[in-house]
């Protein structure tokens, strides 16, 4: 396959089986590989999105400079395409991210402003917020209530699937700023009757909770419940032992994200092999695990893992 | 009554600093109505008069309790209900 440049390669992920997880013929898994986008992440497509929408608005001009809160990926989706259209890229990203993140950023020409590890992303969020407030040339694209990041899913992720399996029954992905969920959940729901739209969501340790009210908790703004089917919360314990397996059964060297996802599209699995149901079950694998070796997520048992990630933010 | 309920941290002011309290009924509403009378404010800070709080997630066995039944969700023994603040990722 040939493109005029890395960006026009963007997309096109391949959908692959799992033979060897997939419960039966009649049930069956599918890993759609969004690491094998120009920088490694499924958030290349939100990033490519939301900066071409701001600039056929007008909010981005050469020179600008880009401010996103962003535990990693959206953000070095984001410097890629900052640095080949000639903006600058500032981060607001919690601390408690691997130390690949920081490297990759700063590779890309991002400046990083660390957030505090306590309240994770919420914090990054507010600090975010209160930046653009302080620097009105900044643009601020904010991932978790651009229309544009559900936008490139509903246009590309969700049609690229749908092209690949049509006979999908279930949509499983994990849950962040929910752009993946919304764009690829409201294509199918409008085309795949009946498809189930399940979000897995990352439970984190308790440090990443630690806010100081409850009421300084953080929606998406683009969040819409009537979209999926049903949402579960995946412990760092089942999403580690997942991604091992993924990589043991199937060869598949994900993210820890990408073992949140499986081990909900795993539950779909189980439950439709007990109602007697066919089931064609896609889910993401969001990014590839060479941004978390550092982590020690790969190395010892699965309950060491499980320690070293403690109070650590993995999607 | 052996419903484990877990607190997250930033609530466990009303659990005497307990992780993790038990309770019964048979639906969630119930449950927090039971958990109430032996830690008085917690439900408050769980329930409002539209139902769940915006930025409470309550998981029954890791599920969502919104795509169950919210507060009417039927609970019974063995069970375990989380709570959770809602966070951002990405």
């Amino acid at each position: 396959m040939r493109f005029d440049s890395l960006l026009d390669s963007l997309g096109h992920t391949p959908l692959v089986g799992l033979p060897r997880l997939s419960p039966s013929a009649d049930v069956r898994l599918w890993a759609k590989l969004e690491d094998r986008n120009p920088t490694g992440s499924v958030k290349d497509r939100p990033a490519l999105w939301m900066i071409d929408k701001a600039e056929k608005e007008g909010r981005l001009t050469p020179g600008c400079t880009i401010l996103e809160p962003t535990s990693g990926n959206t953000g070095i989706s984001l410097a890629m395409v900052a640095r080949l259209r000639g903006y600058k890229m500032i981060c607001v990203m919690p601390e408690n991210t691997s130390a690949e993140r920081t490297q990759l950023l700063k590779m890309w020409g991002a400046q990083i402003i660390p957030s505090p590890a306590a309240g994770g992303s919420n914090e990054a969020v507010r600090v975010a917020k209160g930046l653009a407030a302080e620097h009105p040339d900044w643009v601020m694209l904010y991932q978790y209530g651009n229309e544009a990041n559900a936008r490139s899913h509903y246009e590309t992720t969700g049609p690229e699937l749908l092209e690949d399996l049509p006979s999908i029954t279930h949509f499983v992905a994990g849950l962040g700023t929910t752009g993946t969920l919304m764009g690829v959940g409201r294509f199918l729901r409008e085309r795949v009757p009946d498809v189930a739209i399940v979000a897995a969501e990352p439970r984190y340790g308790e440090l990443v909770y630690g806010l100081r009210n409850i009421d300084e908790g953080f929606v998406p703004e683009l969040y819409d419940e009537s979209v999926l089917t049903t949402r579960y919360s995946v412990t760092s314990e089942a999403a580690l032992r997942r991604t091992r397996e993924l990589l043991g059964a199937e060869g598949i060297f994900a993210g820890i994200s990408t073992g949140c996802a499986l081990h909900a599209a795993l539950g779909m699995a189980d439950k439709a092999v007990k109602a007697g149901n066919r089931a064609d079950i896609a889910f993401v694998v969001a990014d590839a695990g060479w941004k978390y070796l550092s982590t020690g997520a790969y190395d010892g048992t699965v309950d060491e893992a499980e320690k070293r990630l403690e109070g650590q933010l993995w999607a | 009554m052996a419903i484990e309920v877990r607190i997250p941290t930033i609530l466990r002011n009303y659990t005497d600093g307990a992780k993790a309290v038990e309770g019964g009924g048979a639906t969630l509403d119930e449950l927090f109505a039971d958990l109430e009378a032996r830690h008085p404010g917690l439900r408050d800070r769980l329930v409002d008069d539209k139902g769940l709080r915006r930025f409470v997630n309550v998981y029954l066995n890791d599920e969502d309790v919104r795509f169950l039944g919210g507060l009417d969700t039927q609970v019974s023994d063995g069970d375990t209900v989380t709570v959770l603040p809602a966070v951002a990722g990405g």
